[in-house]
């Protein structure tokens, strides 16, 4: 017997796992994405990794970017690793990719806002304010 | 100067005021949307881990993806904004409202019918929480650290501890681990942890960071940059028990320690202030004490979900576009001392035919117990929770319309627990 917290949503239903000839009996879930996760995380526990990517845009040094889905749990350092080598050297917007595949994972690193193309067009009808000029 | 006359200002470009513009503008009027930063946004641009957006879209979305999508929304429709754009003074002239503001153009007046004040919150820091010591640099609140190390690249801590364990100081306990710093640990001074229990999990746990409950930081070393800093257990009354001291060394101090609603602006009104939410007390159309004045999201009360405050911000910025002068019957929602909190705090009669989408939190951790609401003595609502928890917000629609409510009508939100129900 095994009890867990479901992170899917932010209920966080308290779960318990028990395990017969190798089935799993899941109880506490408030839904089936719950089952769902429970059973991964017995067998092959997966996260989402979401962090920042450095650019070549002094107006925005850093861009939000997440992985498009999630990884095991114990590949977050190495693809975290991975991201911290790259650059972005264009204005990419909300949706583009960044790395594709990452690792080998099956897994692509993709941008979660539009603040460079923003503030470019920002950048032509203004005099070039930084995005981050106010703390 | 200039002046132009709108129907709703609303105050504010984050979450709240983006859903506030943009459902004012669908009920009709013309609005303006005033944002002090060069960016709408608010604090989720700052926000870039995923969970936003599960009840509002039925999808994990990042901050910065959450809010943009009510920005392309707001962009798709004519609706005046004005960025870098400060509000230092708003006058009530009977009839409408004069809105002082100070921006890269100068001073300007805007004239509006109604305002929605959506504000949002800020965070309690050091100086809240009675820290004693130096003053060195590397003492940061949560949404500071998250500043730095999301918008500014920067790494603001390679050696911390965490005071506090509300969400954004989980989330950065989390943040900062994957950026190569070490999380000494979490220190809570309560005795139960204050944020999500999916983010305990999610944030701590994944990492093995250490979360000591019941225990603060009592002091800071260090003269130019933090070195160290003490912790102390502490009692249930959240005093420091002596002998219990000691050190840890590290190079940053990170606080989530509590939100408080900004609510300066609409002090300086004459709206009224609950001492329970220390927001606005406002009525089921989130219209404060005074009339044409409407607050919404986190400067109401402190949200967990931006979810919810997209829905309460549409709901006050509607109510502010269909405003128009008029006698209130309120009667007042009154919550038990098993609550922290009920919003809205009143309720209009006129109203009382509508649905009224009511917010409320635990006062403590509950494991089944049902939440009951009495208009005059008698039951009019009953609703039982598995599980109620301070940090997780409940809420529920309602139809006083079917209370028979009168001007002298005492409606009572409580709690029945099951040894309570037994005697019954």
């Amino acid at each position: 017997m095994k009890e867990l917290v479901c992170i899917v949503c932010p209920r966080g239903c308290r779960m318990r796992i028990a395990e017969e000839n190798g089935n799993l009996q899941i109880t506490g879930n408030g839904c089936k994405r719950g089952a769902a996760f429970a059973e991964s995380e017995v067998r092959d526990p997966r996260r989402t990794v979401c962090t920042t990517v450095r650019t070549a845009f002094p107006d925005v040094p850093v861009l939000p970017v997440r992985i498009s889905k999630e990884i095991p749990k114990d590949k977050i350092f190495d693809v975290m690793r991975e991201i911290s080598r790259t650059t972005v050297r264009t204005r990419l917007g909300r949706g583009d990719i960044v790395l594709e595949n990452a690792l080998g994972l099956g897994a692509d690193v993709i941008v979660t806002s539009n603040v460079l193309n923003e503030t470019e067009s920002e950048r032509r009808k203004n005099d070039g304010t930084s995005a981050c000029a106010d703390l | 100067m200039t002046a132009s006359f709108y129907d709703v200002i609303v105050i504010g470009g984050g979450p709240a005021g983006l859903a506030a513009a943009i459902s004012a503008h669908d009920s009709g009027a013309r609005v303006l949307l005033l944002e002090r930063e060069a960016r709408l946004g608010g604090i989720l641009k700052q926000c870039i881990h995923d969970g936003f957006g599960l009840l509002r879209f039925g999808e994990k979305l990042s901050g910065p993806e959450y809010a943009e999508r009510y920005m392309d929304e707001l962009r798709a429709r004519e609706i005046d904004v004005k960025t870098l754009t400060f509000v230092t003074k708003i006058d009530n002239t009977g009839d409408g409202f004069r809105v002082h503001t100070v921006s890269r153009g100068g001073v300007a007046v805007e004239t509006a019918r109604a305002l929605v004040l959506a504000t949002g919150c800020r965070e309690r820091t050091a100086k809240q929480v009675f820290i004693h010591g130096t003053r060195p640099a590397g003492v940061f609140t949560a949404g500071t650290a998250q500043h730095f190390t999301n918008l500014l690249g920067l790494q603001p801590a390679k050696r911390c501890v965490i005071l506090g364990s509300g969400d954004i100081g989980l989330i950065m306990a989390r943040r900062l681990t994957l950026e190569g710093a070490e999380v000494l640990g979490v220190y809570e001074a309560k005795p139960t942890p204050s944020g999500l229990t999916r983010n305990l999990h999610q944030c701590l746990y994944d990492f093995d960071i250490p979360l000591y409950l019941s225990h603060t930081v009592t002091r800071v070393f260090g003269a130019d940059r933090l070195e160290g800093v003490e912790i102390a257990e502490v009692d249930e009354t959240m005093t420091p028990i002596p002998g219990t001291e000691r050190r840890v060394d590290c190079d940053a101090l990170i606080l989530s320690v509590g939100l408080i609603p900004e609510n300066e602006l609409a002090q300086s009104l004459g709206v009224r202030l609950d001492p329970r939410t220390k927001g606005p007390a406002c009525d089921g159309d989130c219209m404060t004490n005074v009339d044409g004045v409407f607050c919404c999201g986190n400067a109401l009360h402190v949200n967990d979900l931006v979810d919810y405050v997209s829905e309460n911000a549409a709901q006050a910025g509607k109510a502010a576009a269909l405003y128009r002068p008029r006698e209130r019957r309120l009667i007042e929602l009154q919550p038990s001392d098993d609550l922290l909190y009920v919003v809205p705090q009143t309720l209009d009669l006129q109203r009382a035919g509508d649905a009224l989408t009511v917010y409320f939190r635990a006062r403590k951790e509950e494991n089944g117990c049902t939440l009951e609401i009495t208009a005059d003595g008698k039951t009019v609502f009953s609703k039982r929770y598995a599980f109620l928890r301070p940090p997780e917000m409940e809420q529920l629609t309602l139809r006083p319309g079917e209370w028979n409510l009168s001007e002298t009508s005492v409606v009572r939100f409580s709690l029945r627990r099951p040894e309570q129900e037994a005697q019954r």
